[in-house]
């Protein structure tokens, strides 16, 4: 028998950080991808991931909910300790949900079974009222009249909203964002950040990866800058921004803000 | 061609450069081969005036067929898409049809065997087929989920499965069960024989198609499902096969069509499908050919059923496309 998983263990200071990383590392066969990263989300905090292609800023969030998998260090979501075990791998997935760059909405299903799907298979919810929590969600993205539309008849931008909708249904505890405006054409992102800057406000813990600097100055409690697997700055945005502490952040930066 | 382009390119048969050297050939043909004493010449024979030397019979032949088939090659690409699709189906089928009936079949031999040919030969076919491509799909399943498991005796049987049963000839592998295994000391009947080898061969190659299917959906399919929390069955069976079947069922639907008619090697044994008996019922008054053409005639029947079916199918694993 597999002893059920520690769903919650508190820490000295009391409640436990909504992701909690420390000593990472990682390696892709010989090449080392992620340097000793240590990363604290508390409850609630907004954090803004950004840094060069090919830094590791994927590879970091994807470890939090074992898209990845890792060598050193340890990763605990709100307090699990996540391990390989199926247990703890399910009990640490429930707690975070995810949105990716290409949306990765299911193709066969429309959009509301694409939200209605997962909550009845994992919080064995009624066809009922998977539908009804589905519905109210994709209404919160404001893609109601779409709901029995396949993927493919969408927008990219309303893809996007759907994948939230999708990964926000679930009630998870976390949101992590992985690019997700990085698809789209321009004139969509505002919808897609705009529903995201709704989730914030409504106080979900969010981890986003994204070049959105404007995005990261309105709703970012700390921007984190990554460069070749280490996290080499981490600063509120507005000292971020107009107080970078190395060089490399202000090459960065020198890159993605508009002058 | 499958996405359209928006130019009228004029068609092939319109072009001069094809339908004069096109039509130029058939003659030739029809004249070389001397179609006037053939089942053709004999269809047009009323047309053609009365006492003309052989020579000139030949040539007014070959001349009527040839402009028979440029007035219907004219016709045809007036009409639209579909009718002329379905026309020139009927019209091929039609001179098969033509083909089997200059054999000077005798219909009352076959009246009087056909209840038979369907009641005992069909059903025992379609029995065969039916069990053998239910228990294919449940193989090919297994194989191609084994083949891509971290299971290494998993892959490992799956690997050797599908070498072995791919690499024998359908043929032996019915008597190896059949005459082999009661050296074992196990007698198989022989349409439980039947359709064990016909799973075990085509579930071998069934298991390559759904692998490439399977293989071929994005992993960002598999990565979405998992982040949402669910299970590998759910995965597997929600969100990945699923999509697969755009990719499986064609060529499923080839090896199901193709196994209808392999189950005719079952007949070896001995067993009274429909094969067996088109031989020897047919033999016992020498009425070979009347046999063999109405057991063809069933093959092709029951294909176009199982055509029928894929269209369906596919149709309906495409509606989140096409839609
Ligand atoms: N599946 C993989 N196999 C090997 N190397 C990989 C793989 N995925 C990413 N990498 C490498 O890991 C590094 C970090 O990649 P990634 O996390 O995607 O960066 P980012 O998201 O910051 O652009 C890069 O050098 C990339 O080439
Ligand atoms: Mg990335």
């Amino acid at each position: 028998m597999i002893p059920a998983p520690q769903i919650s263990v508190p820490t000295a200071a009391g409640t436990p950080a909504a992701v909690e990383i420390t000593k990472l590392s990682k390696w892709y066969g010989a090449l080392q991808v992620l340097f000793e990263v240590d990363l604290h989300v508390d409850k609630g905090e907004r954090l803004v991931i950004c840094g060069p292609s090919g830094s590791g800023k994927s590879t970091l969030i994807r470890t939090v909910n074992a898209l990845e998998g890792f060598q050193r260090g340890e990763i605990r979501v709100g307090g699990v300790k996540l391990t390989r075990e199926p247990a703890v791998v399910d009990a640490v997935r429930r707690r975070v949900g995810m949105v990716f760059q290409q949306f990765n909405l299911f193709p066969h299903l429309t959009v509301l079974e694409n939200c209605a799907l997962p909550l009845r298979l994992v919080r064995k919810l009624t066809a009922a009222e998977a539908r009804d929590r589905a519905m109210h969600y994709l209404t919160k993205v404001r893609i109601p009249e779409q709901a029995d539309k396949f993927p493919a008849q969408l927008s990219g931008g309303q893809q996007q909203r759907v994948a939230i909708a999708r990964a926000v249904a679930m009630q998870p505890e976390v949101m992590l964002f992985d690019e997700p405006t990085s698809a789209l054409d321009p004139e969509m992102v505002k919808e897609v950040l705009d529903v995201m800057v709704g989730l914030a406000e409504e106080g979900m813990t969010m981890v986003v990866v994204t070049h959105e600097m404007g995005f990261a100055r309105q709703v970012a409690d700390r921007v984190i800058f990554m460069d070749q697997g280490r996290v080499v700055e981490q600063a509120p945005p507005e000292a971020f921004f107009t107080r970078p502490q190395s060089d490399r952040t202000r090459a960065f930066l020198n890159q993605v803000l508009p002058h | 061609m499958h996405y359209h382009d928006n130019v009228d390119y004029p068609p092939l048969l319109t072009r001069p450069i094809v339908f004069g050297p096109l039509l130029v050939g058939l003659f030739a043909v029809l004249w070389w081969f001397d179609a006037a004493n053939s089942a053709i010449g004999r269809l047009v024979a009323g047309i053609i005036p009365a006492g003309t030397t052989p020579g000139m019979h030949g040539l007014l032949t070959a001349l009527a067929v040839t402009l028979f088939a440029a007035f219907n090659i004219f016709v045809v690409l007036r009409l639209p898409l579909r009718q002329q699709v379905w026309l020139v189906w009927g019209e091929l089928a039609a001179v098969i049809l033509l083909f089997f009936y200059s054999f000077d079949l005798s219909f009352a031999f076959i009246q009087r065997k056909i209840g038979f040919l369907l009641t005992q030969g069909l059903v025992t076919t379609l029995y065969i087929s039916a069990v053998s491509i239910t228990l294919a799909t449940i193989l090919a399943l297994l194989g191609a989920i084994a083949k891509l498991s971290s299971n290494g005796i998993a892959q490992g049987i799956a690997h050797f499965y599908t070498s072995l049963f791919r690499g024998l000839p359908l043929l032996m592998q019915i008597y190896m069960i059949y005459l082999g295994l009661p050296q074992l000391g196990y007698v198989v009947d022989a349409v439980p024989t039947g359709i064990a080898a016909l799973s075990l061969c085509y579930g071998a190659y069934m298991t390559e198609i759904f692998r490439a299917g399977i293989e071929s959906i994005p992993k960002g399919q598999w990565e979405a499902a998992r982040a949402l929390g669910l299970r590998p069955t759910a995965v597997m069976g929600r969100i990945i096969l699923p999509q697969s079947m755009r990719v499986i069922i064609p060529p499923t639907g080839n090896q199901f069509i193709s196994m209808l008619k392999d189950s005719s090697l079952v007949s070896v044994v001995g067993v009274w499908e429909l094969m067996y008996l088109a031989r020897t019922q047919g033999q016992t008054e020498f009425r070979h050919v009347e046999m063999m053409i109405t057991a063809s005639l069933i093959y092709w029947l029951l294909s176009i059923v199982l055509e029928l079916i894929q269209k369906r199918i596919e149709t309906h694993f495409n509606k989140a496309v096409t839609r």
